[in-house]
């Protein structure tokens, strides 16, 4: 086991270095970052050479991705156009980020596994044909409506909560954003553990619990449930990172300067340290959750062994 | 084809050990009243009778014999089959020009003749649901075809085999996983000019592979350790007949069950792209570009949302049923 | 600080728990009193003045910085501010002098220095400055700023202090209206800190404007308070003003509805036809000196070679702005019939319908304009856009099917979005466009020169479709050397009827500045730049 976490935290190496270097890449591709600096007028030809020079734009590739990670080891991540240091930029995106994807998992894991068991004990009845409808509604309506709709009835119609968050985002504000980041995933997570819930119910182990004579609620919680969770439990680490890194529909609605907000600005306006230090944490983010799924694999089943 | 082993003839072995809640098997289903309340609620009645005649056949023909009796099935296929029929020869229920627009009519509710109303650029939002169901049908099913093919083919592949090859192509997974979607569409979408289908098809796929990998990984891992598979191993079964015959029929559902959601979410992604402007472009016509026009009008016209997204819901609850009724008849437990 | 933000999280997390949300942990009704709590995008570039050449960096420096001049907020004329007097016999040599008891906000005296030096600054090509070519009328810019190599001069020679109340500036050439650009933001004084300590200046820049910075977290919100020593007549009328970063203008404008923010000044298109319903008499609506123009390539002989301007002038007939302005922006935008702007006033030169029955709908014209021209290039057009910021998409859409329907094609206008505007500046500046794109023009200064030399002078800096005309060229100097504004602009107005005939860019729509305010505040006005006139906003 400590073996398997270790060899799993040094593969982190060559995927940090590989998936720097291809966002790296990827940023360069967008093209010339500073004519777009100028606004609506024609970048200055000087003032643009010195620009370009100052952020090692006029040099080739491998030397600015050379010159870019030297910066990295030492600490430095580098500035954002508005002059501010890219570590800066990550110490306020990164734990508001953090609180919205903790309240859309909880939401997820809370309602999606709920009504999931519910609809796949229900497997036909009426019960589960409302869950699939919902389901639907939450598959085939884009986040973006689903934000702007509910943001403008709990927000000014019904005057609930406040439609935007503030810049320290409290739990309570971010609620709803969660509530709306998670509808998706909502749908993914009530399928999943619907099918593997009826799947497994007729598996052999449930059929000799009951009749053991288990109580109902214990049979569904320790052995029905335990068993289903694998699938669920995947999606979800597979999900954190997606929710952190693509709330940027959901950041923008909800005004919530985070991590999606970054990004996309940092896109935009093509500001490749920006870019590639927030996905860099983001990778490592997701090295990590999925390491924490592969080792709660063996939790859940205990016939998975890690050599 | 070899003879089937007899683990597949009832879809279990007794197990060697291990598990005392499975080594436990009743024979004939227990009487419990969970048992029962899920024999109850099974679609398509029947009992499977394959393997009563005494002739051995494979899962995937008592599969489509099971799902020929499945009225879900019959009805999602219907549907499918419609959906498809609308995308190859739209004017078959629309005649009007989607392209042609009257900016006067802007926004205009429904009327005789235009039941669905007009949208902001005073086109026929009927005609543009009906003739956009060929581009999004197409990026959906694609889409969600080559990744789920891909995902669970590297994915079933890096679980069965562990070690070296899983470290690998989980990793591989993984970076890709780190790519801003909003990011990959720029670069990969913007070289690609002219906003045919066939990029935006491949960039969703390039992005959704990881997801149905990590799932079908974790289902191969699942199934991996179950006893019928240690004895099919130990009868001398080989990787590729393990794979295919034992492992994949029961790690498929998941798949099923993410694959089938995707597809809605893939469509509506296309949306995504195309309101970032990476996406399909004008002149085709697509449910995505639809809803994220609309999606900002919403107080002023829900309509135009409204009918759009109702296709892309009926389309998405097609393919969910579908999903499950495959699902059904590829489960071994439920002979 | 820390620990109190912590301990509010707690006691959030947990009302959130026991009850349903309420409002009041932190976002909500911080700000006291009389603050303005106003709607923010995050600036660019840092904030010198020389540096932001954008509006949501320029809000800031209205508030904290003041000029020589400024532009009156209502009708954008240029009048004295810090200026005394500007003195000039020949149109090419002015005498500046200062007028008394003016200072920094930090106690410094704003001397003729302090703009000698901030000048410079801005002009060095060493320090960066986006802004850097508004000197380049100054004598000795192409020392201080070469097009290539090492700058051979650290200050401009044109530039000279007499005493503390006084500085010459010498022009390369005559330019006689050079004194009304002065209301530029670039060309605002600066204090001896931004030199000395410019890491902390920038963290918090110090002015000679009616506020000072409170606080600045850069990419979320920056507090400004009312300055009480301000010596200028413009003082604030509320204590302070804060300024609140939203990524998307939907969310402003709900949280206006929602009485968390006071002044909105960008409403989103999607609720112009609710901004009535929703505000009442809260809303303006008012010109600002922004056009809209889809500029041809002249560069491409397929656009520039002869009998092309009927095609041009066809394509023009072909919009039917009437109906785009009413239908997608709800009037707020007027449709443009010359190249200019009409917030520039008569006294600016604006003069309506210079553009005539060119920039008139008249689908049947057009489509013979088009046809004795040869027809569009290859038979079909794509307009060319970003689409990430704005509302491009839509007004795209509508003149495509305008001109579709007008030739009775609806393939021959395709719209080409592109996803960054960085990607979209490229492009243009690289001249890899073989088709009509927009160019959107906000003026530096309110003067008709503004909108005409930059974007239509033979190689001028923003002349992005390299249209060029002799005529045109001769009409613009004559009127620079004009020593009477209504003589220049007669001569302006004449450049502009070449336009017409030569159509290098079709002129599609002026754009109005629009804002949304509370009830909490009143007397809220747009400046001709569609900037909120902060320091006249009174609140209660």
């Amino acid at each position: 086991m400590g073996r398997y976490v270790i060899r799993r935290l040094l593969q982190m190496v060559p995927v940090f270095i590989g998936s720097t270097f291809l966002i790296f890449f990827m940023v360069y591709a967008l093209g010339d970052p500073v004519a777009a600096l100028f606004g609506d007028k024609a970048p200055d030809p000087a003032t643009a050479a010195r620009i370009r020079q100052e952020l090692y734009l006029d040099e080739p590739l491998w030397k600015q991705y050379g010159h870019y990670m030297g910066q990295i080891l030492s600490g430095n991540f580098g500035t954002a156009f508005n002059g501010q240091p890219v570590t800066e930029l990550m110490a306020d995106a990164f734990p508001v980020t953090l609180r919205l994807t903790l309240v859309a998992i909880l939401f997820e894991i809370v309602f999606g596994i709920t009504l999931g068991v519910l609809s796949g004990l229900r497997r036909g009845r009426s019960a589960d044909t409302t869950v699939l409808l919902l389901t639907l509604i939450v598959v085939s309506v884009p986040t973006f409506v689903s934000g702007y709709v509910l943001q403008y009835l709990f927000g000014v119609k019904w005057g609930i909560v406040s439609p935007s968050v503030s810049p320290e985002a409290p739990f309570d504000e971010l609620m709803l954003p969660g509530i709306v980041l998670a509808l998706t995933s909502l749908a993914y997570v009530t399928r999943l553990s619907r099918t593997s819930i009826a799947e497994n119910s007729r598996a052999d182990y449930v059929r000799t619990a009951v009749a053991k004579g288990l109580p109902r609620r214990r049979v569904v919680t320790r052995h029905l449930l335990r068993n289903s969770l694998i699938p669920v439990v995947t999606f979800i680490g597979t999900d954190i990172g997606a929710l952190m890194g693509g709330a940027i529909v959901t950041e923008r609605i909800f005004n919530i300067h985070g991590v999606g907000f970054q990004l996309y600005q940092g896109i935009l306006r093509q500001n490749s340290p920006t870019v590639v230090g927030f996905v860099t944490i983001l990778v490592i983010v997701f090295l990590l959750a999925n390491l924490l799924v592969d080792l709660l694999y063996a939790v859940l089943d205990p016939r998975i062994r890690y050599a | 084809m070899p003879e089937p082993d007899p683990s597949d003839a009832d879809g279990r072995v007794t197990p060697a050990g291990g598990d005392p809640d499975a080594a436990v098997t009743p024979a004939g289903g227990g009487a419990s009243s969970l048992a029962t309340s899920d024999a109850e609620t099974l679609e398509g009645g029947p009992v499977p009778g394959g393997t009563a005649s005494g002739k051995a056949r494979s899962l995937w023909s008592d599969a489509w014999h099971d799902l020929r009796r499945n009225p879900v099935f019959v009805i999602s296929a219907l549907i499918i089959v419609f959906l498809v029929l609308i995308a190859l020869w739209p004017g078959l229920i629309a005649g009007g020009n989607p392209l042609t627009c009257d900016l006067a009519k802007a926004q205009e509710g429904s009327r005789p003749g235009h039941p669905f109303g007009y949208d902001t650029q005073g086109c026929d939002v009927y005609t543009r649901t009906v003739h956009g169901a060929r581009a999004s049908i197409t990026v959906g099913i694609c889409a969600t075809a080559g990744a789920a093919l891909l995902g669970s083919v590297l994915g079933g592949l890096a679980g069965f085999f562990g070690g070296w090859w899983d470290a690998l192509l989980s990793r591989i997974a993984d970076v890709f996983f780190g790519i801003p979607i909003i990011l990959g569409g720029l670069v990969f979408l913007s070289v690609v000019t002219g906003g045919s289908l066939w990029p935006v098809v491949g960039f969703i796929v390039l992005l959704g592979w990881p997801q149905i990998s990590r799932i079908a990984r974790g289902s191969v891992v699942t199934a991996r350790q179950h006893d019928y598979v240690q004895a099919a191993r130990a009868l001398g079964a080989g990787n590729t007949r393990l794979l295919l015959r034992h492992i994949a029929p029961n790690a498929v559902a998941p798949v099923i069950v993410v694959a089938t959601i995707a597809l809605g979410t893939y469509i509506a992604l296309e949306a995504t792209l195309s309101f970032l402007g990476v996406g399909l472009k004008p002149p085709t016509v697509s449910w995505g570009i639809d809803i994220s026009n609309a999606s900002t009008q919403i107080r002023n016209a829900p309509h135009m949302l409204l009918w759009p997204a109702g296709a892309l819901s009926i389309t998405v609850l097609a393919f969910i049923m579908l999903g499950d009724a495959v699902r059904d008849a590829l489960d071994p437990k439920l002979r | 600080m820390r620990g109190a933000t912590r301990a509010r999280w707690a006691v959030c997390a947990l009302s959130a728990v026991l009850a349903a949300a309420t409002a009041g942990c932190g976002g909500g009704g911080s700000g006291g009193s009389g603050v303005v709590r106003a709607s923010w995008g995050d600036p660019q570039n840092q904030l010198e003045p020389a540096n932001t050449n954008e509006v949501q960096g320029g809000k800031v420096l209205a508030m904290i910085f003041r000029g020589l001049k400024r532009y009156d907020p209502r009708s954008g004329a240029a009048e004295n501010m810090l200026a005394d007097k500007i003195e000039t016999s020949d149109q090419q040599n002015f005498t500046v002098t200062l007028k008394d008891g003016w200072t920094f906000s930090n106690g410094e005296k704003v001397t003729s220095k302090s703009f000698v030096d901030a000048w410079n600054y801005a002009a060095l090509v060493d320090n960066k400055q986006k802004n850097a070519s508004f000197f380049e009328y100054v004598d000795g810019y192409d020392k201080v700023h070469p097009s290539g190599g090492r700058a051979t001069a650290k200050t401009l020679s044109g530039l000279a202090v007499k005493d503390d109340k006084t500085f010459t500036v010498r022009l390369r050439t005559k330019f006689s209206t050079w004194p009304d650009t002065l209301g530029y933001a670039a060309y605002a004084p600066l204090p001896r800190a931004f030199f000395d300590d410019h890491v902390n200046w920038l963290k918090k820049p110090v002015g000679n404007g009616p506020y000072t910075i409170d606080s600045y977290a850069k990419g979320s919100a920056m507090k400004l308070t009312r300055w009480d020593g301000y010596p200028g007549d413009d003082k604030a009328r509320n204590t302070g003003v804060e300024l609140r970063v939203y990524t998307d203008n939907n969310t402003a404008y709900t949280d206006l509805q929602a009485g968390n923010l006071d002044l909105v000044d960008d409403i989103p298109s999607a609720q112009l036809k609710n901004v009535k319903a929703d505000l009442g008499d809260r809303y303006i609506n008012q010109p600002a000196g922004i056009i809209q123009t889809l500029v041809f390539p002249m560069y491409d002989p397929n656009w520039s070679k002869n009998g092309m301007e009927k095609v041009r002038r066809g394509l023009s007939m072909a919009i039917n702005r009437e109906q785009i302005t009413d239908q997608i922006y709800q009037k707020t935008r007027t449709p443009a019939t010359d190249w200019t702007s009409p917030a520039l006033g008569d006294q600016g030169g604006y003069k309506a319908g210079l553009c005539g029955d060119a920039c008139t709908f008249d689908s049947a014209a057009a489509k013979k304009l088009i046809q004795d021209g040869g027809g569009l290039p290859g038979g079909r057009i794509t307009l060319t856009s970003n689409v990430d910021t704005g509302s491009h998409r839509v007004w795209m859409d509508a003149v495509c099917n305008s001109i579709n329907t007008a030739l009775g094609n609806d393939k021959a206008c395709i719209v080409n979005p592109v996803g960054t505007f960085a990607d979209f500046r490229n492009q243009i500046t690289e001249q890899r466009l073989s088709n009509p794109f927009r160019s959107g023009w906000q003026m530096d200064y309110p003067l008709i020169q503004n909108f005409l030399q930059p974007l239509y002078y033979t190689n001028a800096s923003s002349n992005y479709g390299k249209f060029s005309d002799p005529q045109f060229d001769k009409l613009v100097d004559e009127a620079n050397a004009d020593g009477s504004q209504s003589a220049a602009n007669a001569k302006f107005h004449d450049a502009e009827r070449i336009l017409a005939r030569e159509m290098p860019a079709i002129p599609l729509w002026y754009q109005n500045g629009s804002a949304g305010y509370s009830e909490r505040v009143s007397d809220v006005t747009l400046n001709p730049f569609s900037v909120p006139v902060y320091e006249q906003i009174k609140v209660g």
